[in-house]
Formats: C-alpha cells, structure tokens, sequence
C-alpha cells in the first residue's frame, strides 16, 4: 500500500510546492510594484544599475545578434534554395530577427549576464547579513536593492533588443550582400518595407517583459537564498533556469497575444 | 527600556523561543549568553521588528513593537538602534567611509555629503582607525578592523539602544580584548542601551552589566553580573566554566 501512495504524495507535495513557488513570485512581484510607486527613491542606484545592466550587456548582446542575423541569413538563402525562394531572405531575416530571435537571445543573454549576477549579489549580501544590516539601517531592501535593478532591466533591456535587432539585421545583410550576392540597397529597401509598426512594437514589448523577468528572477532568488556558499550557488542556479524558462514561456504568449489575429 | 514579556516563536516545527522575559532598564549592558542555537540572534531579531514573534509582547520605550506600521514609523523605530553584526555585514560595493556614513546619507537624517564624511572620519577615529582606512574597501581590511568599522557604523547616528552580536568572535584574544573595551567604552560615554549575544565568558566579564542565559527558548538565569558566579544554576555553572559534564547536552 506504502509504495502505490508514495508516488502520488509525491506528486502532491510537489505540486503544492509548485504552486506555492509561484504564489510568492507572484507576491514578490507585487511588492516590487508597490515599492516602485512610494518613496523613497534611490536615484544613484538606479543609475548604477542601468550602467551594469544595460551598458555592460552591450558587447554581448552585439555578438549573440551578428552571428545570429548572418547564420539567419545562410540558413534561408539554402532552405529557401529548395523551392527557388532565395530572395526572400531580408524579408524572413528581418521578421525573424524582429518578431523573435533578437527578444528570445537578448532575453536570455540578460538572464545568463544579470540574472545570474544579481542574485549572485543580493543572496551573498543575504548570506553575510547585509541585508539585515539594510533593514537596521532603515533601508528598505526591496527599495534599495530590487526597485532599481528592476526598473533599469525595464528601461534598458527594449533599447539592448532595438539594438540586437538592428545588429541582427546588419548581419544578415553582410552575409547576404558579401557571400550570397544581394544589392545592398536592394536588401536595405526589402528590410524597410516589409517591416511593419507591430513587429518593431512587439519587439520591444517583449524586450521590456525579459528584462523584468530577468532582474525579477535574480533578486527574488538571491533575497530567498538559504545559507552558505552552496545556498548562494544554489540561488544563482536556480535565478538562471527559472529565467530562462519564463522568458521562453512568456515569449510564446506575447507572440500569440500579438499575431494570432 | 526594552522589555520581553513571554515571547514565543516557532519555524516549522522547530520551537526556537519558548517564552522569553526579559529587561533592560536605559543606559544598562544585559549581555545575552547560551549555547548556539539556543535562539539568542532571533530574540534580537524579533526586537527589532526583522521577525514577527508568534507569541508575546515586546516593549520599547514603553511602546510595543509591531512588524505592521507605515514605513515613516518604521524608519523612526530603527533610527533609535544601531547594531554591530558577527560578521560586520560592511557593505563591500561601498568604500568605508561610506559604510559608517550609510545612514548620514539616505533618510530622515540625510546631510551634505562632506559633513556626512566628516562624521564618519570622527567615528572610525573614535573606534582607533586613522582617517587613511576612510576610503578603502571593507573587502581590503582584516576582521579586527571590519569590527571596528562595524561599530563605528553602529555608533554614526548616535543610536539609543545598541546590538552586538557576537562581537569577538572569530578574532585573536587582544583583538577581543581590545573590541570589549571599546563596546564598554563607548556604550558608557554615550549613555546608550546595550544588548550584547555572545559565548565568550571574557566578553562578558568586561561588558555586562546585567546577565542573562537563554537555554532551550527560555530565560534560564538572569541577574547582575557580580552575582553570576555565586548562582548555583547548574546550566549556568556548566556554561561558565566550560565543562563538558553537566545538565546541557553535548554532542560527541
């Protein structure tokens, strides 16, 4: 009897942890909204903030959109071989970098660069009673810590995707325009017109939505840290993954939120 | 000054205070003495509002401690302590000075920049560090100068009621020797409050005033430090002297 209910309790309890995981983002969330609204702010730390998160993240994020948009465009130009469509490429680069691989890679690029240094930061502060060193202080942690690192995640991570998706762009145009033989002022005049406003706004909206996730993921896991060296690297771990998976997950709603109709 | 009356406190399962009395009148040293784990850090934390007790009261300045109260209130509430933690917890992304000035900066007492340095200058002076170390980073200092830093971060708004935790642990004998006489020191000139948790005997010897021991959530044995040695509680005895045999359990 023990061993046919062990695996059900087992599923429960997990469930029931599941669940109440997100109970406490979802409340962590919330408090974050709310302390964003009160004063008071701490302008020097958001400023701080957008510098390491937005400033620091450009090289990558650079890198992560040339490769991406010239593999792009090497990849439709040989698919498209197939059925004689190899002149769509700036078309299907650009949808394809606008509307979702310069969201998805600059997302999960920030999840991998902030989100794994921010809960790094806050669970090693938690560890070594920083945190409760804020709080004697008179310094709200969720004030101080969270609110700028979450407001600048919202205000430059849409500006980190505008710029991947630019570079994606350029970057299937060097390889379309150097290897595979395309006009560049052709290709640039494709890329423009078939663009249209929803897919740029979308880019970004999804831009902002990562950029939240990220830096909302990082502290909720380094403020939640258990004790230790293993608490903190267990924090960091855990900030990553979850991060990476709610940006894919969150990704996959706004796209059909956005283009469904 | 401070007053515990029958506080309690569980974490899951685990029942760490089990009705706690204690009390401190204004301008007194109570050091807090037991074993780890025997809940001395949460009674600190449930003072100063960091954890909700489950049960009880807890009284300062004749007005009772809650965890729900606007943000105003709460900045005013802690803007009376100041604490010294076990491992400084100095905030490394900061340089020193402003470590000590943390609170000189942000807040209600917010001043110039310069004035705030100069105060934080005069409080790591008072702790015996020159104004050189001021711009250094704590990730820079040993862990006897981290103390001192800590406590000049205590100290920088002037507080009423001063914390200490553990603050010799971890540090050479003359360091500690030299940390106590400073916590006496200053915790007399500036008239303040002062609550000490610590396990080193010496530490208490030189601190307290008033004593008490918590063992198993409970207030085993409180009163002024020149009747300690006379008291004939045997978890008291045993935890003086340091022996091995005795009513408290030691694992092997």
């Amino acid at each position: 009897m023990e061993t046919l209910i062990s695996p059900l309790a087992l599923l429960g309890r997990r469930s029931l942890a599941a669940f109440a995981a997100i109970g406490r983002v979802a409340l962590f969330f919330l408090s974050t909204l709310s302390h964003m609204a009160r004063p008071p702010f701490y302008f020097k730390e958001l400023l701080q903030a957008i510098i390491s998160i937005g400033y620091f993240s450009l090289p990558v994020v650079g890198l992560t959109a040339i490769f991406t948009g010239g593999a792009l465009a090497l990849q439709i130009y040989s698919g498209g071989a197939r059925f004689n469509a190899e002149a769509v490429v700036p078309q299907i680069v650009a949808i394809g970098m606008v509307r979702e691989l310069g969201p998805v890679l600059v997302g999960l690029m920030i999840a991998a660069r902030v989100t794994s240094s921010v809960a790094a930061e806050i669970a090693t502060m938690k560890v070594t009673e920083q945190i409760d060193a804020l709080v004697t202080l008179s310094t709200d942690p969720m004030k101080y810590l969270t609110v700028p690192r979450v407001l600048a995640a919202l205000i430059t991570v849409p500006l980190l995707v505008a710029l991947g998706d630019v570079v994606g762009i350029m970057g299937g145009f060097l390889v379309a325009t150097e290897r595979l033989g395309f006009n560049p002022a052709g290709y640039l005049q494709n890329t423009w017109d078939f663009l249209e406003a929803l897919d740029i706004i979308s880019s970004l909206v999804k831009g902002a939505v990562f950029g939240g996730i990220s830096a909302l993921m990082g502290c909720y896991y380094g403020m939640n840290s258990g004790r230790g060296a293993q608490g903190v690297g267990r924090a960091t771990k855990s900030s990553v993954v979850a991060a990476a998976v709610l940006i894919l997950a969150a990704n996959f709603l706004l796209t059909q939120a956005f283009f469904t109709i | 000054m401070i007053e515990l009356r029958n506080v309690h406190k569980a974490f899951g399962s685990k029942h760490v205070l089990r009705g706690i009395d204690l009390s401190v009148d204004q301008g007194r040293s109570l050091v807090i003495i037991g074993g780890s784990g025997t809940g001395k850090s949460v009674t600190l934390k449930c003072i100063l509002g960091l954890i909700r007790p489950d049960a009880g009261e807890i009284i300062v300045g004749g007005e009772p401690v809650t965890t729900a109260r606007s943000a105003k209130a709460r900045e005013a509430f802690l803007a009376r302590f100041g604490m010294l933690f076990q491992g400084a917890a100095l905030f490394d992304s900061m340089p020193v000075w402003q470590n000590v000035a943390f609170r000189l900066m942000r807040g209600h007492l917010k001043r110039p920049k310069a004035e705030a340095r100069e105060i934080a200058v005069a409080k790591l002076q008072r702790v015996g560090l020159g104004p050189d170390v001021a711009d250094l980073y704590p990730a820079e200092l040993s862990g006897g100068m981290q103390k001192r830093v800590g406590l000049a971060r205590a100290i920088a708004a002037d507080p009423e009621i001063i914390f200490f935790d553990e603050p010799t642990t971890g540090l050479d004998p003359i360091m500690a020797g030299v940390i106590n006489e400073l916590i006496r020191e200053i915790v007399t000139e500036m008239g303040a409050t002062a609550i000490t948790i610590t396990h080193d005997m010496t530490s208490v010897r030189a601190i307290a005033d008033e004593v008490a021991m918590i063992h198993a959530g409970k207030v085993r044995w409180s009163g002024p430090i020149a009747k300690m040695d006379a008291a004939t509680d045997p978890y008291l005895q045993q935890f003086i002297t340091g022996s091995a045999e005795g009513p408290i359990e030691t694992l092997r």
